[in-house]
């Protein structure tokens, strides 16, 4: 059997204060794919974004481990470049010194000034965004810095691309704006890419599957549907689609129906 | 975009206007040169309605403070014109103690100078000890900031250390170099590097978490992640304590001087008292208070600079 190429085997996650522990994750084992698109949903407060910043290193497990192409993940690294949901763009630099501080930092040794610049305005004319190279964060849009945000991530040449809720923050046109092109990047370079959500249209339009979690405490992925879409997907097209709209009523139906959130539930 | 065009659209509207005047523009056209479009001021309009403006700021802030002081000098002129009076009217300050004022830079040997050298002498040591401690202020404040015990360890130490009153320093600094100029600058350096540790550790202590994950996904070393991210982020904290560092440097170093003697405006002043030179004290008063103010104006206007942009959005 082939190895796979990210694999989750068995994460257990439990955060201690003083003398309490709270049990966040419970026996998470998940593989993918290279190059699929996965997403996890669930509910507020499941653990989802514990989940990524484990994957992405950031915060350590308690048991269990993940292992990319075979080697154990346990520390963060440009090789698992992570979108985060609020842009995190440094706002001192210009959005072309945003992504050449990445750029800079993991091509540092292998490319020359040349092909970093050239590197870095690909990255960011990949996203639309070169027309502002020298705005500076707080003179865009949050569309914009959010593209910026993918475009330093992409520049990185992960092996994985975490996504952590990436279009919560925008107005629902701008979401639909940067969801195409997510979609057009996942196709033009086939690369892996893991995104939290709690969006259903968005998990069904983006995903190959969708990892649907339980709720916590010790929340645990409770299902994982495959998306049988073809690829380009066309928003527009799948309003009636039939396969699209199962895979969106068993997501809904895991959600509010078998899981529902604590607070609806009371 | 937008910017970019209206820039453009101004450089162009001087030849673009000619345009306008000379030929009936048909509306394409038009749509083709935005420029045409911007109404323009007369020629000779552009510096009237600077020098307009220049008049309201005067009238808004220059007015109001000339008007206070015209007040001051006139209750003290009346207050201190009695015969026998303890202090000098300002009348008599400026007869007796004019040539000060004109001639910061006069020059007849090291006992007989302008008040403007004296100053000089003093700024010369509040740079040397203000400088050391906004580099060692910074460091020891980033070390503070970072590390949890280092915080336990030296924060208690320090909240005693700068309760300390600056010339409370000076006899064990006396002590210790024993010379009077190093003492000086110990002095300032003690009393100014205390605001300057606090606030960078406030300010490294406040650094978003987001950019902490930034580097730790970049794997940014100490040293990068210490100018890259800790500086810049910091920055506006760092400057806050600056500026009451160096405000406190000038507090300290005429207390300082008045006790080490030498050259300096501190001493200048002892030296004036010793000799009953009241108007000159006066006059040396007013220096010291126009060269702090300055010296908080320019950490104000660096910061400012270095800061732009900082401001997190």
């Amino acid at each position: 059997m082939a190895m796979p190429y990210l694999k989750i085997d068995h994460v257990d996650k439990s955060f201690t204060r003083g003398a309490a522990t709270t049990e966040v994750l419970r026996d998470i084992s998940l593989t993918i794919e290279n190059g699929e698109y996965v997403s996890i949903i669930g509910h507020s407060g499941c653990g989802k974004s514990t989940l990524l910043n484990i994957i992405a290193g950031l915060t350590p497990v308690t048991s269990g481990a993940v292992l990319l192409e075979n080697q154990e993940v346990n520390s963060p690294g440009p090789d698992r470049a992570v979108v985060f949901q609020n842009h995190s763009l440094l706002p001192w630099l210009t959005v072309y010194e945003n992504v050449s501080l990445a750029v800079n930092k993991v091509f540092g040794g292998r490319k020359n000034r040349a092909e970093r610049d050239e590197w870095i305005r690909h990255n960011l004319a990949l996203v639309h965004m070169s027309h502002a190279l020298d705005k500076r964060p707080s003179e865009i849009s949050g569309g914009m810095k959010q593209r910026v945000g993918i475009a330093r991530a992409l520049a990185m040449e992960p092996k994985i691309l975490l996504l952590d809720e990436p279009f919560g923050a925008l107005d629902a046109l701008t979401r639909a704006h940067l969801q195409d092109s997510i979609m057009d990047i996942h196709m033009r370079l086939k690369n892996t890419m893991i995104m939290i959500t709690h969006d259903v249209d968005e998990a069904v339009l983006l995903s190959d599957r969708i990892v649907m979690m339980t709720n916590g405490p010790a929340a645990t992925i409770g299902e994982v549907l495959p998306v049988h879409l073809a690829r380009p997907r066309k928003r527009l097209d799948l309003v009636a689609d039939a396969t699209y709209s199962r895979a969106r009523a068993a997501v809904l139906e895991f959600l509010y129906a078998r899981h529902k959130a604590p607070s609806i539930a009371a | 975009m937008g910017a970019a065009n209206l820039s453009l659209a101004q450089t162009e509207s001087r030849t673009a206007k000619v345009v306008s005047i000379s030929k009936t523009a048909t509306p394409v056209a038009e749509a083709l040169e935005p420029a045409a479009v911007i109404p323009l001021g007369k020629p000779g309009e552009g510096w009237k309605k600077t020098a307009s403006r220049w008049g309201i700021w005067w009238l808004v802030n220059g007015v109001p403070p000339l008007i206070t002081l015209v007040l001051l000098l006139i209750v003290w002129q009346i207050g201190f014109s009695k015969p026998g009076a303890s202090l000098p009217s300002p009348s008599i300050v400026w007869s007796e103690a004019s040539d000060l004022i004109l001639q910061p830079f006069y020059w007849a040997g090291s006992q007989d100078m302008g008040l403007g050298w004296r100053v000089l002498t003093s700024l010369q040591r509040v740079l040397i000890g203000f400088g050391l401690a906004a580099v060692a202020g910074v460091i020891v404040g980033a070390i503070i900031g970072q590390s949890v015990w280092a915080m336990r360890g030296l924060d208690p130490i320090f909240q005693v250390l700068r309760t300390v009153p600056p010339l409370a320093w000076l006899p064990i600094s006396l002590a210790a170099f024993r010379d009077a100029n190093p003492s000086a600058i110990f002095v300032i350096f003690i009393t100014s590097i205390w605001p300057i540790i606090i606030n960078t550790a406030v300010g490294i202590r406040n650094i978003p978490q987001d950019y902490r994950n930034v580097a730790a996904v970049l794997r940014l070393n100490h040293i990068e992640f210490f100018f890259k991210v800790m500086l810049p982020s910091a920055a506006p904290y760092i400057f806050t304590g600056l500026r009451i560092g160096v405000g406190l440097s000038w507090l300290a170093i005429v207390a300082a001087e008045m006790l080490t003697g030498g050259v300096g405006i501190g001493f200048f002043i002892w030296d004036a008292w010793n000799s009953s030179k009241l108007p000159d004290i006066v006059v040396a008063l007013l220096y010291i208070g126009f060269v702090g103010f300055l010296l908080d104006r320019i950490v104000a206007a660096v910061g400012n600079l270095v800061t732009r942009g900082t401001a997190a959005s």
